[in-house]
């Protein structure tokens, strides 16, 4: 599948388009197909988000799973701090990442 | 240490408004990101993989205790409570919110600090030694040039759009503590045989994907011409550098391509020139920023005696402390490499704590070192068990300085948007491994430096040890590197051979250092049993 993700203008946070906004969870991340460039163009030239990119992922048991490590990052946060992930009572949160 | 003056305040605060103006436009459409990127760079504001990331200057290193009180306030009241000091004597923040960045900006500037040329192709932080006029081996307090070479190279407008990003360090000692030649231009103040001081000029080092040690290539230039022959450097950098290319366009790359001697005669030619121009900022104004540096009020006859009979103070004092050239004082470090900690971070609590053990215990004064460690430059020896004691009560006592513990890593893949892999893991494995006491003591010198990416922000190549992170398919992959050193005897680490994952290189270097401890003779660090024996006999022990 394919996946729009970007930072959120003002706070810089990561998001994931989700068919109709942006989430900071990349569960709810949408397979954007062709469409994905169009997506970014628009809610970028709105100043909802920055650095827009359309990258691969899959759907797994465990939710949408990015194909890269550095955007399954990007979707946890840093492995050194799980408590700064959006799992961080999650200790098995880190082995998605790798 | 220097205080600024109405001009250095003024610039200061325009610079603050002009970005909250800039700011306020990005929001509100005015400003594309296209435009508003290379403004919000030059403020120092990077996109990075969990947000924005605030890199903020601390000039040659050096703060106050109001400053560093400040660092740990904008932790607490923007970030999410640390900061993380970086190889160029800077904190980064690494979760910044675009709409309050000109805060903090601003309340930087009410304590005379700020961000800007911490980014994009212009010249950076001027760096130095962290121990610059406390050292007893120092000809000279290396700061005032640094000041000097601060306030000629801020807003500089021929050098803001330079081929690439430039970095200088100046140090005025044998010992390099600075990674001096390998900066763009490393400076060392010296004393000719007349006794006269003057500066040593190597140019063209660098690490990054074409690491080079860079070249004397005037061993004395006097002081009254200290910016002018900067000036001379930059100028033939600026004319030829390649700005076609990304990874061609440091100077390092010129001064290869020129030739030392060539680019040498360009930049005595160019001296020359400039000599006729009056470009040389007057001597007072040098002698006004010396006024900045004299020396604290030392205690007369401070008692030079240590009771040694706690074994963790002893050890922490074995370890961490060195030379202060006033009797009865001690330069002091603050290692930021618990064992399985994040090298280089502090919490918003202990930035504070840091912050009023200076003011207590060091005359007002801290530095950053480029090993990612806080120092206290001035501290009376009769004092120094009181502030280990508060120290150690905020976990800030690892007695690991230099040693393998005390690893430099870049924030890696955990953090940073250029990485390919994780650094931080990596160190935290090998510090794990490696914390036993006896392992450490065993070990002696060790330096073990790790970058994740080929942008070698965490020095790798100057490691005694470098580990280099690698993308391979996707996969996080590790090179091992030997025999790196960044001091006066710089070399440049070469790698063992095939990479590793992560918990292979961990055993790497752990078969690394068996072979250390095998071969060892006398007194001898792993650097030098390495540069005696050669790489064969631990390439055999890592793959055979």
């Amino acid at each position: 599948m394919k996946i729009l993700t970007a930072n959120d203008l003002r706070t810089g946070a990561v998001v994931w388009w989700d068919g109709s906004g942006w989430s900071h969870h990349v569960d709810a991340a949408t397979d954007v197909g062709e469409h994905g460039g169009d997506i970014a163009a628009l809610e970028q030239a709105a100043r909802r988000v920055v650095d827009a990119n359309v990258i691969d992922g899959e759907k797994t048991p465990e939710g949408v799973r990015p194909a890269h490590i550095k955007d399954r990052i990007r979707a946890l946060g840093p492995t050194v701090r799980p408590d700064l992930t959006l799992k961080p009572a999650d200790p098995a949160a880190i082995n998605w990442v790798i | 240490m220097y205080k600024y003056d109405s001009y250095d305040q003024a610039m200061v605060d325009t610079r603050v408004e002009e970005f909250r103006d800039q700011t306020r436009r990005r929001i509100d459409g005015t400003l594309a990101e296209e435009n508003f990127r290379p403004l919000r760079l030059q403020n120092g504001l990077y996109l990075q993989l969990h947000a924005y990331m605030l890199r903020v200057a601390v000039p040659y290193g050096t703060l106050n205790s109001a400053q560093m009180r400040v660092l740990g306030d904008i932790a607490d009241k923007y970030d999410r409570g640390y900061g993380h000091f970086t190889t160029r004597q800077n904190i980064q923040y690494n979760w910044i919110k675009l709409e309050e960045a000109p805060d903090i900006l601003a309340d930087l500037a009410k304590v005379e600090m700020h961000a800007i040329q911490t980014s994009g192709n212009c010249i950076r932080n001027i760096s130095s030694d962290q121990y610059a006029g406390a050292a007893a081996d120092e000809i000279v307090d290396p700061r005032p040039y640094a000041e000097l070479l601060r306030q000629w190279s801020s807003f500089h407008p021929e050098f803001l759009h330079l081929p690439r990003k430039f970095k200088i360090a100046v140090i005025a000692s044998d010992t390099d503590r600075a990674a001096m030649r390998l900066h763009d231009i490393g400076i060392q103040i010296v004393k000719n045989d007349a006794g006269e001081i003057g500066a040593a000029f190597y140019v063209g080092g660098g690490m990054g994907r074409t690491p080079m040690i860079a070249p004397l290539i005037n061993g004395f230039v006097p002081l009254d011409q200290l910016i002018t022959y900067s000036e001379a450097c930059l100028r033939v950098y600026n004319r030829y550098g390649r700005r076609d290319n990304k990874y061609k366009a440091r100077i390092k790359i010129l001064v290869h391509e020129l030739g030392k001697d060539e680019y040498t005669r360009q930049v005595e030619e160019e001296f020359a020139l400039l000599q006729s121009q009056g470009l040389e900022p007057p001597l007072a104004e040098l002698e006004r920023i010396k006024a900045h540096f004299v020396d604290p009020a030392f205690e007369a006859g401070a008692v030079d005696d240590l009771d040694l009979s706690d074994p963790d103070f002893a050890l922490w004092v074995k370890n961490n402390t060195h030379a202060h050239k006033q009797p009865g004082y001690v330069i002091a470090v603050v290692s930021l490499k618990p064992v399985g900690g994040i090298p280089g971070d502090a919490s918003a609590d202990q930035i504070r704590l840091m912050a009023d053990l200076a003011r207590d215990y060091s005359f007002d004064e801290l530095r950053v070192t480029h090993a990612q460690n806080i120092v206290f430059p001035h501290v009376r020896k009769a004092d120094l068990y009181a502030l280990w004691q508060k120290l150690d009560a905020a976990d800030l006592s690892v007695a690991n300085l230099d040693s393998i513990g005390d690893i430099i890593a870049c924030p890696g893949l955990d953090y940073c948007s250029l990485a390919n892999a994780r650094s931080i893991p990596v160190a935290q494995k090998i510090s794990e491994r490696f914390a036993a006491q006896d392992r450490l003591d065993s070990l002696g010198e060790l330096k073990l430096k790790i970058s994740g990416c080929i942008n070698a922000c965490g020095h790798h190549h100057a490691g005694h040890i470098g580990i280099l992170g690698v993308d391979r398919k996707g996969v996080e992959n590790y090179q091992l590197l030997l025999g790196g050193c960044e001091g006066a005897d710089t070399s440049l680490g070469q790698i063992t051979g095939p990479g590793f994952t992560e918990d292979g290189i961990v055993d790497a270097v752990e078969k690394a250092t068996d072979v250390y401890l095998r071969n060892k003779q006398g007194e001898e660090r792993f650097l030098d049993t390495y540069r005696r024996i050669g790489m064969a006999p631990f390439k055999e022990a890592i793959y055979g």
